[in-house]
């Protein structure tokens, strides 16, 4: 890491490291926040909510939008859900089975997992 | 270039109809979507597919597609005959969000660069506002996903890793440029966490800030240890006299090495729990040792015979009892 702008005409150094943001819950975004990481718009985030697909955690009493916190465990519930959407033109309801499916088949794959391994 | 057999890849006779189609494409991309599926060939499946559609599902590239003749056969180095598609006006409608600048070089040769670098321009499936000459516009973010050990996450890690960016020249070509970032993986990082880097995403139209960057994590399967949330387990053989008679065992941990006292009649399936000693951070996950009687095996005849005076001195014992075997 010391020898950043040393060594230009031999081997590239590698790139500077850089400082990244870890989007769990000390980093929490609002609905705003979460809309634009995800590249959609809020009303789309709000209809997940709704549909029960991704669950928000709440800063305050009232359950409305703009207590709502996100991480990225919703984060990728919301870009899977937005990929299966537009690539199988499936509706909300749809994705939502369709996750929860998955969900399952992943913990029951985790027990397979160990049972192979006896 | 290699030639692309469209309708073999869709599965479907050259007689299709559009109705047939359609449902090849929802029943495959149901079937390879890397969202839906394990198998590791789904994401390039996947994109083969949607390429494939895209041309099959519009009428008029198909129509332009099927002039090239039934002669050639996949993965045939193709070039694309002169004027094969005068005549032609691709009305470019219909498109239904798949990521064309994924499309392969033998899509460009036919439907043109233009058509491959307005869709690469775009940034997938961003709604942003379409482009006037000047305007400014933050710039897309960008996705990727990264694979990390789980030993990564106790320690912290500093992870290069290339990114394959899109880009759109000046007279509209469209190549991927590799892009390397060392990224910083911090301590107690768990699986499915986004990390962001800002500023690291597509750049901005205009005055336009750049877009971000925003990296899925995934943990690498482990060979013994796995991770569930913030608890990591391991699956820990013991010897049948060390689960009956109590034992202090060392047991392998990623932070290293650590004596464990397995409590006097233990079974398979127990499950002990190193507190704290899971996933690092402010409330650190547990480390759960489920335990495992491995017989030894009886290798020769003094072992067998020792095996044959445990079942005169068990006598008694019904290891099936549960399962109503008397």
């Amino acid at each position: 890491m010391s020898d950043e702008n040393g060594h230009r005409n031999n081997a590239p150094s590698p790139p500077p490291k850089l400082s990244v943001t870890l989007v769990d819950e000390q980093n929490a975004l609002t609905l705003t926040e979460f809309s634009h990481a995800c590249s959609v718009q809020s009303g789309y985030i709000i209809e997940l909510v709704d549909e029960g697909l991704i669950t928000p955690q709440i800063m305050a009493e009232e359950h409305e939008p703009h207590c709502w916190r996100f991480t990225g465990t919703q984060m990728r519930r919301a870009r899977m859900a937005l990929r299966l959407q537009s690539d199988l033109g499936i509706n909300l309801a749809g994705v939502a089975l369709a996750l929860q499916l998955l969900d399952e088949i992943e913990t029951l794959q985790m027990r397979l997992n160990v049972l192979d391994n006896w | 270039m290699e030639f692309k057999d469209y309708y073999k890849i869709m599965g479907i006779p050259r007689d299709a109809s559009q109705d047939d189609i359609k449902r090849a494409y929802r029943k495959l991309a149901r079937k390879y979507h890397p969202d839906v599926s394990k198998d590791p060939q789904a994401e390039a499946r996947f994109k083969e597919l949607g390429e494939a559609y895209e041309v099959l599902k519009d009428p008029e590239k198909r129509v332009a597609y099927d002039r090239l003749g039934t002669n050639w056969k996949a993965d045939q180095e193709f070039s694309p005959p002169p004027d094969w598609n005068a005549g032609f006006e691709f009305s470019q409608q219909g498109f239904t969000g798949a990521d064309a600048s994924q499309f392969s070089e033998f899509f460009e040769s036919l439907f043109g660069r233009s058509f491959r670098a307005e869709q690469a321009g775009r940034g997938g499936e961003t709604h942003g506002g379409s482009g006037g000459a000047f305007f400014h516009a933050p710039g897309e973010n960008r996705y990727a996903k990264i694979m990390i050990d789980l030993e990564d996450s106790y320690h912290g890690a500093t992870r290069t890793i290339s990114l394959q960016v899109p880009e759109v020249d000046a007279e509209g070509h469209v190549s991927t440029r590799e892009h390397k970032l060392n990224v910083a993986i911090p301590r107690g990082i768990r699986p499915r966490q986004y990390i962001r880097l800002t500023g690291k995403g597509a750049p901005g139209h205009g005055q336009g800030k750049a877009g971000d960057l925003y990296l899925e994590v995934e943990f690498r399967s482990h060979p013994i240890y796995r991770v569930d949330e913030y608890d990591v387990y391991l699956d820990l053989p013991v010897a049948p006299w060390e689960a009956t008679l109590g034992a202090t065992v060392t047991v392998p941990t990623p932070e290293g090495m650590v004596d464990l006292k397995i409590p006097a009649d233990s079974t398979t399936g127990r499950k002990l729990r190193l507190r704290g000693r899971g996933i690092p951070g402010k409330t650190p996950g547990d480390f759960y040792v489920v335990l495992r009687i491995a017989p030894p095996p009886a290798t020769d005849e003094r072992d067998k015979a020792f095996y044959r005076s445990m079942a005169e001195q068990f006598k008694s014992f019904n290891p099936r009892a549960k399962l109503g075997v008397i």
